[in-house]
């Protein structure tokens, strides 16, 4: 077996507290299961999350980072969600003008209800990591 | 309302003189200009002027100085932060030192009112080792012959002689130099707001023709072609890509000194200078296992890709950065770069229109929808 297959990827996923996590606890109420690598992080909102927090875990160890907040309209606080769009928008603009794989940040709407959202989204975003292969950031002792 | 002026008189006296009478006359009751501090071989610094005398023939006031010592818009700031100014003050500054100022007050860290903003079409500053070196005063015939062919010294700040931006955008008065042929005789005021004429209007000392013409003009198109061409050639030379990175801010030093002079980083506590960049023991021991090293002072990387988070969509280019950083990294050119990127993506110009939100401060419903993977 080649690394690449062995390799299992340390992955962050960014979840607001009202829909985001919420997925995930009607994954957990339906028994659906996702990949145990992939470590979820709750935010008050997406809209509260800072883009130094997006771009540290890819620095610190990660291999990548998923977002998921509220559907558009649907924001507890009415507008985080589009707010924390234009954020990962910034980020990856920059990731991609420096040519630092932007692929390794995803942003994906999760409701409360959408369970098997929830995980596909954890397993889709798993094995999007698995092919890109580990972050070279992270190992680099020299940054 | 007057549109412009025509002075007989050379720019240099010109823009002496208007200071001057707008002080004598009390129009304004002080002008911040750049001047030399400390007698004859002292450095030049921004300052407030209110002694008129400052603008004479022989004084200490330096008004039109190719030379930043300091990022004015971060100055204007910091006089206005704590409210507006109670009575008139003049500034003189560069286009992008106030294109910085503007992006600051739409955060809230400055006020406009009661400031007579006074700009010049922008030849390009000087390094800061130049002024350092007492070598200014010397380069300064120079300067302005390129000036008036409308071709910029060479040896002025790399991100300057790669500038678009050099009209400025919010001043009441511009004062056109660059391409103008008889700089040393003529002077052209451009009244752009009805402040800056109500100012000028009826001012004694400073007499002169209504201007007829254009600020755009040929020398000006041409000026901005060889600077975005020379842009392109600059960008071209950043490294890209993980490796490159490594190898360009492999050679920072930590001193956080780009962060200190940029005009757009306002915290007053910086997230790299906070707690929350400090590690405990095991998390150093962590890094130390999973790395197999770890370089100090850390986090040159995430420190720069931080604080392009933060200020690329309002970086102005003014190379304060690249200027002061004692490793010589083209920081300037790097935040332009994918400041240029990451402005095309809001269709925002930093500095442009006060009234422009700045883009991480607000949104659209039906925007940028490949984001959402």
């Amino acid at each position: 077996m080649s690394d690449k297959q062995e390799f299992e990827p340390r992955i962050i996923y960014i979840l607001c507290s009202w829909c985001g996590s919420g997925g995930g606890e009607t994954a957990a109420a339906h028994h659906l299961h996702y990949p145990e690598n992939v470590r979820p992080y709750r935010v008050n909102c997406t809209g509260a999350l800072p883009t130094v927090h997006i771009i540290r875990p890819l620095i610190e160890g990660a291999d990548g980072v998923a977002i998921s907040g509220c559907h558009p309209g649907d924001c507890h606080y009415n507008d985080g969600n589009f707010r924390a769009r234009r954020r990962v928008a910034l980020v990856k603009s920059i990731l991609d003008t420096l040519d630092l794989e932007p692929e390794r940040v995803w942003f994906r709407y999760v409701a409360h209800g959408e369970g098997r959202r929830f995980v596909d989204t954890a397993t889709e975003f798993n094995d999007h990591i698995k092919k890109l292969g580990p972050n070279p950031l992270k190992t680099r002792s020299d940054t | 309302m007057l549109e412009g002026l025509k002075i007989n008189k050379g720019a240099e006296e010109a823009v002496r003189d208007l200071l001057r009478s707008l002080l004598e006359s009390g129009r304004v009751s002080g002008v911040l200009a750049l001047g030399r501090t400390g007698g004859g071989n002292g450095g030049v610094a921004y300052s407030l002027f209110t002694d008129p005398d400052a603008f004479g023939a022989d004084g200490v006031a330096l008004p039109l100085l190719p030379f930043m010592p300091a990022n004015a818009g971060g100055l204007l700031s910091r006089l206005t932060l704590k409210g507006p100014l109670a009575e008139p003050v003049a500034v003189v500054v560069k286009p992008c030192e106030l294109r910085a100022f503007i992006e600051l007050v739409k955060r809230n860290q400055g006020s406009p009112d009661n400031l007579l903003l006074i700009s010049s079409t922008c030849g390009g500053v000087y390094p800061l080792e130049v002024g350092a070196n007492d070598a200014l005063e010397e380069r300064l015939p120079g300067y302005w012959e390129a000036v008036k062919q409308g071709e910029l010294d060479s040896d002025i700040r790399p991100t300057c002689r790669a500038c678009v931006h050099f009209v400025p955008d919010n001043a009441d008065i511009t004062v056109a130099l660059l391409g103008e042929a008889d700089l040393d005789t003529q002077c052209a005021l451009y009244l752009n707001t009805e402040k800056g004429s109500a100012f000028i209007e009826g001012l004694e000392d400073l007499q002169g023709t209504p201007l007829l013409g254009e600020l755009e003009a040929e020398p000006i198109q041409r000026s901005r072609d060889q600077r975005a061409a020379y842009r392109e050639e600059l960008f071209a030379g950043v490294e890209a890509g993980l490796e490159g990175l490594i190898r360009t801010f492999g050679r920072c030093i930590g001193c956080h000194a780009c962060k200190t002079v940029c005009p757009i980083c306002y915290c007053s506590l910086c997230y790299f200078d906070s707690q929350d960049c400090e590690y405990r023991p095991e998390v150093y021991e962590t890094e130390l296992e999973r790395k197999g090293g770890l370089r100090l002072p850390p986090n040159t990387i995430f420190f720069q890709l931080g604080r392009l988070a933060h200020v690329s969509v309002s970086c102005v280019g003014c190379g304060m950065c690249t200027d002061v950083c004692p490793a010589d990294i083209p920081l300037s050119t790097i935040f332009s770069k994918v400041g240029d990127s990451v402005q095309a993506l809001f269709d925002y110009q930093p500095g442009r229109d006060v009234t422009e939100e700045v883009p991480l401060m607000t949104f659209e419903e039906e925007e940028l929808v490949q984001v959402a993977t």
